[in-house]
Order: C-alpha cells, then sequence, then structure tokens
C-alpha cells in the first residue's frame, strides 16, 4: 500500500513537469510578443504607519523595449517616465531625472517591472530568484532578491498575469508594507 | 685712479646693486599677467574668483586602467589617504557615507534652515495641508524614500530643503564611486588648501597627489593603472614651468648665436667680453626697474630679455665697427647722434607700454625701454673708458663694399615692392574681418592638449562651470546673508517661471541669524502644538499619536540654538558656504553662482529682477570677452601713440618733411608686409602681433636713421653699412628667438619683429636716397 502510494506520488512527480509545460521560459516568451499598450492601474499602499491605504489611479503606457510612463492622475498629478536608463519625475512643475546607471540600486528595482515587461529573463535573473505558478491562462512570478542591498528594500515581488498581460503587481517591502497595483488594459497594440 | 677704473668700479658698483635687487625680487608666471591692473567691480570679481576662488582651488582627478572594482578601490584609497592631508580642503569621489553626514545636518536642523517654516505652516489649517501634501506624496514613486522621515518630519521640511539643491548634477556612478560617462575611469574633485593663485601650494598638491597614487597603485598592485588630472592649478604650475623652462632655452640660444655672430668678427675674447657688457647692463636694469616699479617680476618679462640681447648688443657693434677705423671723437660726434635717435624712437615705442592697463604689456614696456636705455648708455659712457678695437676687429670692408654693391641691384626692386606692398594692402583690406583672434584665450599659455584633457574632465565630472554670478557686497557677515536671502526671493521668481534653473546660496545651509530667529519663533511649544496636530489630522489617515518624534524634534528645535559657521564642520556644505560667502577687504562678499533650467538664462531677465538691488550680475564670459577688447583697444590706442611719438620725435630732428618721409616709408612697407604674410601664413592675429607692429617700427628707425644719415653726409662708408648688417643680424636673432616659444605672448612679437627688422632694413636699403650711394 505504502508501496503504491510512494510509487503514484513518484509518478504524479514526474508527471507534473511534463502536464505543466508552462515555465518560466515560454512566460518570457509570452511577454517578449507584447509589444506595448496603454492600461488603467489602481495602486494601494499599505502603510503601518496610516490607518487606511493610500490610493493612486492613473494610467501606464508601454512601448516595447524601453519606454514606460506612468501617469498618475489621483491624488496628485505626477508622470514617472523611463526611457532606457534615464528616469525622470515630473511633480509640481518640478522635474527630476536620475540616470540609473549610476543608482545600481534603484536600477534593480527599475529592472523587476522592465524586465518582465519585457520578458528578459537575464535581466531578472541577474538581481532575483523567479519561481512560476499557474497556467498560461492564470500564472504568478514571484521574484525574491538574491542581492542583500535590494532585499534590505524590498522582501518580494509578485506579478501575476495572464497570457502576455500583467494584470497586478505586489511589492513587499521591508519593513511589512505592502504596495499592490492592479492593472486593467484599455487597448492592445 | 684712472678715469677707466673710476667708471668701471661705478659700472661694477651699479651692476651689484641691481643684482642684489633682482636675488630679492618675486618672480611670477600666473595669470596676473593678464588680469587688469585697474579692474572694474565686474572685473574684480573675475580677478578674485581666479586668485582665490573655490573653482580656482578644484582639480579633477581621474583614475584609468584595472577593472571597475580597482579603479573603485584605487579612488576609495586615495581618498582615504588624501582626506587627512592638511593640503586637502576636500577630496570627493562619491562614495555614500560622505553624504551622509550633509543629510544628518540637514534633517537635524531643518526647522531652522527650511524657507517654509513660519508661524501659519503650525496652524490648524497649515499642519493640516502640510500633512495631507507628505501623505499624498507615499503615493508617488519617491514615497519609499520618504516614508522613514513621515513619523519625524510629516510637514516636509527636509524636502523643502532638498528642493532647491541640484539633484541633477551627480557624476555617474561604478562600483559604489563616481566613474565617467563611458564607465573605464574613475573620478574624483579635490578641493586644495593652497590657493589658486599660489602656484607652489598648487604644484606640492599636484605632486602629493600623483605620489599617492603612484604609492596605492603600488600597493594592489595594479600595473596599468594611471592618473590624469586638470584644472586651474595644473594650468598654473605648467605654465610656469614652460615660461621657466623658455626663459632659459630662449636666452640660451639666443645668447649663443649672437656670442657666436660677435667672436666671428671681434675675433677677442676681451672685445666680446666688452661687446656682452651693456647687454648684461641692460638686462639687469630691465628687471631692476620693473621690480622696484610693480614688486613682482613676471617670468614672461624675462622671456622677453631674449630679444633684448638682440636689440641692446647692436650700440656696441655700432661702437666698436664704426669705431675702429674711425677712432672714438670721430664716432662720438658722427654716429653717437643718430644712435641716440635710434635709442630715444625705440624708447618712445616701449614707453607707449607703460600706460596699459594690461600688466603684462607695461612690464614689457617698462623691462624693455629700461634694457634699451641702460645698454646705449653703458656703450656710450662706459665702453669707450675701457677700450677700443683697435684694429684687432675682422676687416668688415671688402664685406661691406660688396653690401653697397649690392644695394645698387636692390634699388630696381622699388617699384615691385610699392606693387607688392599695394596687394599686401589690398588683401588685409579684404580679409579685415578675420584678422584678429577675438578671445583672451590667444594669449594664454596653456596648451591645447592640457585644454582638451580639463574639457574631458569637466564633461566626465560635472564639474561648476560658473558662468554666471550674482555678486553682492556688505558691511558684515550677517548683512551678507539677510541680503542674499533677499535676493534669493527675487531669483526664486525666476525659477518658478522657468527663466532660471536654479542657484546656489550660502544662506541655504547658513541662513541670517535673523531669519532662524524668526523660524524658531514660528514654532509653537509642545502645549499649542499638540491640540493642534490632533485638530489638523480629524480626517487623516495618519494619527496624531503617530507623531510623538515630531512633537519631540520640534521642542528640541525651539529650545537649541543657532546655526553657526562652525556647526557645519565635518560636512561638505562648509565648503560650499566658505566658497560663497567670503571675507573680502573690510567687509564680505558673497556669490550666489547661477544654473540654467531648460532654456538659457536671459541676462537682462536676470538684470531686471535684480533692478534696485544692490546685487550685481556677472557673466563671467561676457566679461572676459569685454576686457580682451578693451585691452586691444587700448593696445591699437597707444601702438598709435607710440607711433605718434616716434613721428613727431623723426620730425623734430630732421626737420624736413621728404626725410622725415623717406625714414617713415620703409617702416610702413616693413610693417604691411609682414602682417600680410603672417595672415597668409595662417597666424590669428592677437594683441601681442599689433605690439609687434609698433615694435617693428621702434627697432627698424635705427636702420632707415642712418641710411638718413649717409644721405645728409653724401656718403655711405663700406664699414657703417657692415656694422648695421650685423646689429640687424642680432636683432633678428633676438626676436626670432622668441618666435621659437610656446607662449603666445612672446611667440607673436617674435614672429612680427624678427622678419620686420630684416624687412625694415631691406626696404630702408632699397628706398634710400641715391646721393648716399657715392
Amino acid at each position: 500500500m505504502i508501496k503504491r502510494l510512494a510509487s503514484g506520488l513518484l509518478l504524479a512527480a514526474l508527471a507534473l513537469p511534463a502536464c505543466a509545460a508552462f515555465d518560466v521560459g515560454q512566460l518570457m516568451d509570452d511577454l517578449a510578443r507584447h509589444k506595448g499598450g496603454k492600461a488603467k492601474f489602481v495602486e494601494k499602499k499599505y502603510i503601518s504607519l496610516l490607518d487606511k491605504p493610500v490610493i493612486s489611479t492613473g494610467e501606464l503606457t508601454y512601448t516595447a523595449p524601453a519606454f514606460l510612463e506612468k501617469r498618475t492622475l489621483t491624488p496628485k498629478v505626477e508622470t514617472l517616465r523611463l526611457e532606457k536608463d534615464l528616469l525622470s519625475i515630473e511633480r509640481e512643475k518640478q522635474k527630476i531625472s536620475i540616470n540609473l546607471a549610476s543608482q545600481p540600486e534603484a536600477l534593480a528595482f527599475i529592472d523587476s517591472i522592465r524586465g518582465t515587461l519585457t520578458g528578459n529573463r537575464a535581466a531578472l535573473e541577474k538581481n532575483y530568484l523567479l519561481s512560476l505558478a499557474g497556467n498560461p491562462e492564470k500564472w504568478v512570478l514571484t521574484l525574491l532578491p538574491s542581492d542583500q542591498k535590494i532585499s534590505a528594500l524590498v522582501l518580494r515581488i509578485t506579478v501575476s498575469g495572464s497570457k502576455n498581460q500583467i494584470r497586478s503587481i505586489e511589492y513587499l517591502q521591508a519593513d511589512g508594507d505592502r504596495a499592490v497595483m492592479s492593472i486593467e488594459p484599455l487597448e492592445a497594440k | 685712479m684712472s678715469q677707466a677704473g673710476r667708471a668701471f668700479l661705478l659700472w661694477l658698483l651699479a651692476m651689484l646693486a641691481g643684482a642684489a635687487i633682482v636675488w630679492n625680487s618675486r618672480f611670477t608666471a600666473d595669470m596676473s599677467f593678464f588680469l587688469p591692473s585697474h579692474p572694474s567691480a565686474e572685473q574684480q570679481v573675475l580677478v578674485d574668483q581666479l586668485k582665490e576662488g573655490v573653482v580656482s582651488r578644484l582639480l579633477m582627478v581621474a583614475i584609468a586602467g584595472g577593472d571597475e572594482t580597482q579603479r573603485a578601490a584605487l579612488s576609495r584609497e586615495l581618498r582615504g589617504r588624501l582626506g587627512k592631508m592638511p593640503e586637502f580642503v576636500s577630496v570627493q569621489n562619491g562614495e555614500s557615507d560622505s553624504q551622509a553626514a550633509d543629510r544628518d545636518f540637514l534633517f537635524r536642523h531643518r526647522y531652522l534652515l527650511s524657507p517654509a517654516v513660519t508661524p501659519e505652516r503650525f496652524t490648524v489649517d497649515g499642519l493640516e495641508k502640510s500633512i495631507s501634501d507628505s501623505v499624498d506624496r507615499l503615493a508617488s514613486p519617491l514615497g519609499m524614500l520618504l516614508k522613514p522621515l513621515l513619523p519625524r518630519d510629516p510637514t516636509g521640511e527636509m524636502l523643502e530643503l532638498l528642493r532647491g539643491l541640484n539633484a541633477g548634477a551627480q557624476p555617474d556612478s561604478k562600483a559604489g564611486v563616481w566613474a565617467s560617462h563611458d564607465g573605464e575611469r574613475a573620478m574624483l574633485l579635490i578641493q586644495t588648501a593652497a590657493l589658486g593663485s599660489d602656484t607652489d601650494g598648487q604644484e606640492n598638491a599636484i605632486k602629493l597627489i600623483r605620489a599617492q597614487f603612484a604609492d596605492t597603485a603600488q600597493g594592489q598592485g595594479i600595473a596599468n593603472a594611471s592618473l590624469q588630472l586638470s584644472g586651474p592649478g595644473l594650468f598654473a604650475v605648467n605654465s610656469r614651468a614652460t615660461i621657466k623652462d623658455e626663459v632659459s632655452r630662449l636666452s640660451t640660444i639666443s645668447t649663443l648665436a649672437i656670442v657666436a655672430v660677435l667672436f666671428f668678427v671681434y675675433r677677442s675674447l676681451r672685445l666680446l667680453g666688452l661687446g656682452m657688457l651693456p647687454v648684461v647692463s641692460g638686462a639687469l636694469a630691465g628687471v631692476v626697474a620693473v621690480s622696484l616699479a610693480y614688486g613682482t617680476v613676471f617670468g614672461i618679462t624675462v622671456g622677453f630679455g631674449a630679444a633684448l640681447i638682440g636689440e641692446a648688443v647692436d650700440y656696441s657693434i655700432y661702437y666698436f665697427v664704426q669705431s675702429g677705423r674711425n677712432g672714438l671723437t670721430d664716432w662720438k660726434q658722427r654716429f653717437w647722434p643718430t644712435i641716440r635717435l635710434g635709442v630715444l624712437t625705440s624708447t618712445a615705442g616701449f614707453g607707449a607700454l607703460l600706460f596699459s592697463g594690461f600688466p603684462g604689456l607695461a612690464q614689457l614696456g617698462l623691462y624693455s625701454l629700461a634694457g634699451v636705455a641702460t645698454a646705449a648708455l653703458v656703450t656710450r659712457f662706459v665702453l669707450p673708458q675701457l677700450g677700443q678695437a683697435n684694429g684687432q676687429t675682422r676687416d668688415l670692408t671688402p664685406f661691406g663694399r660688396r653690401a653697397l654693391h649690392g644695394m645698387q641691384t636692390l634699388r630696381h626692386l622699388r617699384w615691385p615692392v610699392l606693387a607688392l606692398a599695394l596687394a599686401a594692402t589690398a588683401t588685409l583690406f579684404a580679409e579685415r574681418e578675420h584678422l584678429w583672434n577675438p578671445e583672451l584665450a590667444a594669449l594664454s599659455p596653456v596648451s591645447p592638449a592640457d585644454q582638451a584633457v580639463d574639457m574631458a574632465l569637466r564633461a566626465d565630472i560635472g564639474a561648476p562651470d560658473a558662468r554666471y554670478l550674482v555678486v553682492i557686497d556688505a558691511a558684515d557677515r550677517e548683512s551678507a546673508l539677510r541680503q542674499a536671502e533677499a535676493t534669493g526671493h527675487r531669483l526664486d521668481a525666476l525659477v518658478a517661471s522657468g527663466q532660471l534653473g536654479g542657484y546656489d546660496s550660502p544662506s541655504r545651509f547658513l541662513p541670517s541669524q535673523a531669519s532662524q530667529d524668526a523660524r524658531r519663533a514660528s514654532l509653537p511649544t509642545a502645549e499649542q502644538l499638540r491640540p493642534r496636530l490632533l485638530a489638523a489630522l480629524v480626517d487623516s489617515p495618519l494619527a496624531a499619536g503617530k507623531l510623538d518624534a515630531f512633537l519631540s524634534d520640534v521642542e528640541q528645535a525651539r529650545s537649541a540654538g543657532n546655526i553657526e559657521r562652525a556647526s557645519l564642520n565635518g560636512t561638505s556644505l562648509a565648503l560650499a558656504v566658505d566658497s560663497l560667502l567670503l571675507p573680502h577687504g573690510a567687509g564680505w562678499s558673497v556669490l550666489l553662482p547661477l544654473r540654467a533650467g531648460e532654456q538659457p538664462i536671459d541676462p537682462s531677465a536676470i538684470r531686471s529682477a535684480l533692478a534696485g538691488n544692490d546685487a550685481l550680475f556677472i557673466d563671467m564670459k561676457a566679461e572676459f570677452d569685454k576686457l580682451y577688447n578693451d585691452y586691444l583697444h587700448e593696445a591699437m590706442l597707444l601702438s598709435l601713440a607710440g607711433l605718434g611719438a616716434i613721428v613727431v620725435l623723426l620730425a623734430a630732428t630732421l626737420r624736413s618733411p621728404r626725410r622725415l618721409g623717406a625714414v617713415l616709408l620703409p617702416l610702413v612697407l616693413a610693417v604691411l608686409l609682414v602682417i600680410a604674410g603672417l595672415h597668409l601664413l595662417g597666424e590669428r592675429l592677437h594683441l601681442m602681433h599689433l605690439i609687434g607692429m609698433l615694435l617693428i617700427v621702434a627697432v627698424g628707425s635705427n636702420y632707415a636713421l642712418f641710411f638718413d644719415r649717409a644721405s645728409d653726409e653724401h656718403r655711405l662708408d663700406p664699414e657703417t653699412l657692415a656694422s648695421m648688417l650685423l646689429a640687424n643680424l642680432t636683432t633678428a636673432i633676438g626676436f626670432g628667438t622668441l618666435a621659437l616659444s610656446q607662449v603666445p605672448v612672446l611667440h607673436a612679437v617674435g614672429v612680427t619683429v624678427g622678419p620686420g627688422a630684416i624687412l625694415a632694413l631691406l626696404l630702408a636699403a632699397i628706398f634710400a636716397p641715391r646721393a648716399s650711394a657715392a
């Protein structure tokens, strides 16, 4: 009995990779095929200091491979733009530009989003351990920082989606606070 | 004691006194050669910045070789070593620990530093607004950085402080230290304790950096590590080395060549020694005169000595060659008046430069004037006491005869020369827009290679160029800071409207005591603040209970003392304040460097914003250009005045318009041909070429005068002509040597006067009145 159970388990274990042909490589290929588009987002930040989450909403625009714009409309208008390695933030007539090449930690952080969007596995694996669960219709990709400097900021990044469309990103910060961004595609290019 | 002995003794005493003065003279090879002696208020700022400004004390360092990590390790160790040395005020390489001290200071003193701190900000409404802004900001991507500060700084004062700072100007970073844009070099920015004008101090600092780097690289075993360095200090050190090197090199070349020529003619060491006597006396007298009049002797002035040797030796040549055949008395009667007139025209030319506001030019003028006059006087009054040629010299008569014969042939060139001069005039007129180099940099002794390295390092490190400045003078530090704040308010309006990117101010880190007092007075007591905070946070997701740290920080700020200059010690902000707030004479000066935003700075907008304020707006580049244009304009006036003096002197002595014309024509033609020739050879003319033109007239007039005297006497002896050719040769050698110089000031004079002197003689011969050939 025990032997049958064991062999059954063994069979199941062996069979699992076979039926779930969906792996990180395939997801990356799917994501890489996504050439860009527009989406609405709602971001909720759960901060221990505050009694209720801070909610912001706005639009995301992505054009493969190097242009990403996050336009926050509420509570304050703010535009974050990423072009190659140049990150600029515009808020209240002020514009800050940061060259990410000079900020390795910020670059690693940005690469978690950019790498997922572009399906760039090498860029992701440079700083994170990847694990994938689910199927192409509903998948969850978990990124665990491999560098201590990054894990001092972010403990875990969870990206979930369907096919080649990202539907939510969750950041769990080292202090226990977390941010969840839900993404609703507006149109597909 | 014989008369000769007395004369020699007197001369010797004078020389010893001169040597003693020279021994105690201060020699310099710094920028002050070019800086105005009577600066305007704007130019004074320029001068102060160049001599003592922080920018003048910055050295940029690039480390190449090894890999990224090795370069970073070199950079860290070099910073560690140099940072401990008293020769360096600050060594920055982008390491994060250096920024931590600054951040701590700003955060600790935020309530006295933040311009947003007013009584209104701590009312219920003010708190509600600023705290809800801060909560909103947590939604921003930058929120993650701000979140840890929220419990202590819910009103966002730290952000107010950082808002005015220039965040975008940081260099790139690799492996935790600054790196060049291509990532191949680690970069450091070093400030020396020595002033920019202290060339010895700069040289010592540069040596230390190189030695410490070599030691570090060896210690870490990185064989191919190399260090590149640039900055105003290096320019000063290199320029001085170039000038020092050239002074000895050029003088040696010029002396050797002239001694060889003289020995060939005199065939006697005694005569050679006597012949050099006026030269040595003249050179010494020149340095003594400059030292006594100006206190400091510029290296370039001494370098001009190479030319002076060639000019001063002429008098003894005339003396020995001309008196050798005809005797001393005859020489004194027949030749000395002509030589004297030549000396006077030369001194009139050099003397015009004395009135220049360009100190280098005035020194060159005084040096040459004193040198030439002394050489002539020694020739006239000391040499005859000491000896005569007594027929020892090589017989130059056959040579003179051949030259006389050649002169007859040369006469046929009159019309072709006039045609050539006409063509030269036409060329110069047609090209008049492209003749001049319009920049002061044309005079700078900094080599193009050094300038290229400097540009590259500057671009990589983003070093400030400080082109636009607002300058304020005040009686004391407190009022200087108050005025800086008042001017800052006006500039804030321009920043808000986008006409200005930003500005630096010492009051950002060291506000006036008045502002600090006012800000402190705006802070409520804990008993007042607590209920207001509760009321302000009724609808906020932030509970007042989590802001105890805020209450205690405000309470602490209320009881803490004001920020003094000493409070800044240990941060890089101290350096920033010291470089922008300077004790100056009896008072204090504040500098507010301006940064352009998206659009370039419009000087008229800044000026109108500052109208009615004592602040002075300065565009450094415009000031430099104006300075050079002033020099050029002045040099033109002085050249014309010098020329005028020479003409008046000749007219008064010659008393004949025809003779005056005959003397001046070859000189004018020589100037025309030389300038056209230089232009065709691609030389961009600058101020010193202009001075060279004046010197062609001043020096060349000597030859024309001899031809004039000969025509007056209706004879030209072969010996006289030979002595003129010989004198011309030594003059051409002297000035020609300067043409070899890499120092543009000397080079320009050399290429102009060297050929000019030869042409002046040739043309004087060509246009000499026919009667003289008898």
